[in-house]
């Protein structure tokens, strides 16, 4: 669906259901030069039992017009603005990678507003590989090419996607290289590497909160989601073995199972 | 410490060991170092739940094997990554796989533009049997890059051709018909099955669909009928209104867009989710497994079989018997340069030549060679001839023939591993008989 946020056309897939108001909303937020579509292997599920699930595409990604945020914060106050753009007084937050950093603080801004929160390859800070910023900040392809080495675990360089015929590391570089890399990737990578409120942010959290972390993970290792969950009240932990920073395309139906339980015992579905 | 600064190269996997590791991971099938063969109808659901989400594309996972199959599915993979696409869908043959990629672009009323150089079967199909549906072909020379610009309608949905055509061996020049699809805002689908990935990648200069028969160069081996396609995912299926199947919600699928919600293996979710599901043309675990270990040797095979066809074409170039030969590593073949840039690997295996004494001294060749077979395929290990005249391309009448650049002199040869002499000294008989048809042939 499109709607519109501070003027600009915004794209958010639906999962394939029409937004109904009455149901509660999740909103999934992607990673650094991503789009809605990492999300797919999670979004149809909660769609099709309940939910709102909107899995948006940022300023300047995917589908929606503008040009990217260029702060962590400035992305919080935007995933709030969608909030109220489609009608709702509340929302579950779900982010991978420097999605997390942009629901945490969101969560920690407007802690009434937000209900559940679900943290994928997460970490309090991001600190960029000043090449890597480089690259993606010149517009040199290479930078798509190493986030989609260090960002799958020697297992996922392997393939094996669950939905039959795809090949995941190819379809996250087609999606990385779908706009231009340095309006994209290179302002999302010196958004995270200038964040630096993750770890205040987290401490102000109080809803239900998941981490879900993976062994292979060498953008976001486990022992820095381990960092972030311990300042969060209550906050769950699930590690995923053998699985890299992709674990919603690596491991999507694990990381489904452990999301649908947390979610729909906090913050349940309309019933039908 | 030195301040020199580190230069990054990503390290993923590179062509050789894709051919032996993508879409397999041992540790998720009882650490079977071979990807299994699962010979199987059908997988249990965990629940009721579960089912529902499977049906529904909520999650992935397998069926029904004439939807997808987990030996299928490494395969599906496999090549997707040699070819650097998002997703592939193996088929039946290759036929099937053509017929599986028009029906997913096309609905009755629309129209095609495809190269006339194309296999004989593919030509029919495009013909006489798409017609049927309601879709349209106009033919274009495959040299004639400007033809194709101009034979695009309103109702065209997409080019279509082989990159080196079967079996004269004309090149499509696939930058330029790519830039003139993309600017009608139409997709171009390739048939690389001569090339292989080994040799041309056809996404990196513009295709948006790659077909293969892996009948033939990547199973390698003459023992298995397998086909495939692989999307590549740049085409923008939302940028008009000519894709509506592709943009607009499915009925079939509680309204799902599959361009929304795939973005880009769309093309390839919509051809297994509708296409399998209504026609049904899977491959065989059995078949996709041969295919796999065809594949784990493709590189090693492709060097050999393009070395084995260099010779070749010098020895038929200098051979008395020879009136002409056709392949794109003469210097004098239209699309050498061509060629040069599309395929750096090696300009294929397939050579096309004309012998000497027209139609009677192609049969007398054809009836005498002992190495080499006769018959109706291309890619195998072994050395295959056929007379396309009176074979492959038999159902032609005489105009279609000529326009799909075909004579009655021509020999099709599908060079093979063997070794070179050996091959050589096989053709030598077939030339001699050849030369003195009525004494030797065994007709």
């Amino acid at each position: 669906m499109k709607f519109k946020v501070n003027n600009n056309e915004v794209f958010a897939s639906t999962g394939g259901r029409p937004f109904d108001k009455k149901k509660p909303l999740i909103i999934f937020v992607h990673g650094s030069g991503l789009t809605h579509m990492t999300w797919v292997l999670q979004t149809r599920y909660f769609a099709f039992h309940g939910y709102n699930a909107l899995a948006i595409d940022l300023p300047g990604h995917g589908l929606s017009s503008g040009e990217s945020l260029k702060s962590i914060e400035e992305m919080a106050d935007w995933v709030n603005d969608v909030i109220d753009a489609v009608g709702h007084k509340e929302a579950s937050l779900v982010g991978h990678s420097q999605g997390c950093l942009v629901t945490v603080e969101c969560t920690s801004r407007y802690p009434d507003k937000i209900k559940t929160l679900s943290l994928m390859g997460g970490a309090g800070a991001i600190p960029m590989n000043p090449e890597l910023l480089s690259l993606a900040e010149n517009n040199d392809p290479k930078a798509v090419d190493l986030m989609m080495d260090w960002a799958h675990g020697p297992a996922g360089h392997f393939g094996g996607h669950p939905v039959p015929g795809l090949y995941h590391i190819n379809t996250g570089t087609m999606l990385a290289k779908s706009r231009t890399i340095q309006n994209t990737l290179g302002v999302d990578f010196r958004a995270c590497d200038n964040y630096k409120n993750g770890f205040e942010a987290a401490k102000k959290i109080k809803c239900p909160t998941l981490s879900i972390l993976a062994t292979d993970d060498k953008m976001c290792p486990v022992k820095e989601g381990k960092k972030l969950a311990s300042l969060i009240d209550g906050s769950q932990v699930d590690i995923i073995d053998n699985c890299g920073h992709m674990m919603l395309l690596e491991e999507a139906d694990r990381v489904l199972t452990v999301l649908k339980k947390f979610i729909t015992t906090n913050y349940p579905p309309l019933s039908s | 410490m030195s301040d020199k600064k580190k230069d990054l190269k990503p390290n993923t996997y590179k062509f050789d060991t894709l051919s032996l590791h993508a879409g397999y991971q041992p540790h998720k099938n009882a650490g079977s170092r071979q990807v299994p063969i699962y010979q199987t109808t059908s997988y249990l659901f965990d629940d009721v739940d579960h089912a529902a989400a499977l049906f529904n594309l909520e999650r992935g996972g397998h069926i029904y094997s004439r939807i997808s199959n987990p030996t299928v599915g490494v395969l599906e993979e496999r090549v997707a990554s040699l070819e650097g696409g998002t997703a592939a869908l193996a088929t039946s043959s290759g036929m099937s796989a053509i017929f599986l990629t028009v029906m997913t672009l096309c609905e009755a009323g629309d129209h095609l533009v495809v190269s006339s150089q194309l296999y004989g079967g593919t030509v029919n199909l495009f013909r006489l049997t798409l017609p049927k549906f309601g879709i349209k072909c106009t033919f274009v020379k495959p040299r004639d890059t400007e033809g194709f610009k101009k034979a695009i309608q309103k109702n065209t949905k997409g080019i279509f051709g082989e990159l080196v055509g079967n079996p004269g061996n004309e090149i499509m020049n696939m930058p330029k018909i790519a830039k003139i699809a993309h600017d009608a805002g139409i997709p171009l689908m390739v048939d690389a099955t001569y090339q292989t990935p080994y040799l041309c990648k056809p996404f990196e200069h513009g295709a948006d669909i790659v077909i293969h028969s892996l009948t033939k160069w990547m199973a390698g081996h003459g023992s298995s009928m397998a086909g495939i396609l692989v999307e590549g995912g740049k085409f923008d299926w939302m940028q008009n209104d000519k894709f509506p199947t592709m943009t607009k919600p499915y009925e079939g699928y509680h309204g799902l867009s599959f361009a929304e919600e795939f973005g880009p293996t769309a093309f390839t979710m919509k051809a297994r989710a509708e296409g399998m599901r209504d026609f049904g043309p899977c491959l065989s675990p059995q078949n996709a497994w041969n295919v796999l270990q065809g594949i784990e040797t493709l590189s090693v095979r492709m060097k050999k079989h393009c070395s084995n066809a260099e010779e070749m074409v010098k020895y038929l170039s200098n051979h008395e018997s020879v009136a002409w030969v056709s392949h794109p590593s003469v210097p004098d073949h239209p699309d050498h340069e061509l060629a040069k840039k599309l395929l750096p690997n090696g300009r294929g295996s397939m050579i096309a030549f004309g012998i000497k004494g027209g139609k009677d001294a192609g049969v007398a060749f054809i009836n005498n060679v002992k190495l080499a077979s006769h018959l109706a395929n291309v890619g195998d290990t072994r050395t295959l001839v056929i007379h396309p005249a009176s074979g492959t391309h038999s159902q032609m009448d005489e105009a279609t023939l000529k326009f799909a650049g075909l004579s009655h002199d021509m020999i099709r040869l599908s060079v093979g591993i063997e070794d070179i002499d050996d091959i050589k000294n096989d053709f030598e008989i077939g030339f001699r008989a050849a030369r003195k048809p009525r004494l030797v042939s065994n007709q």
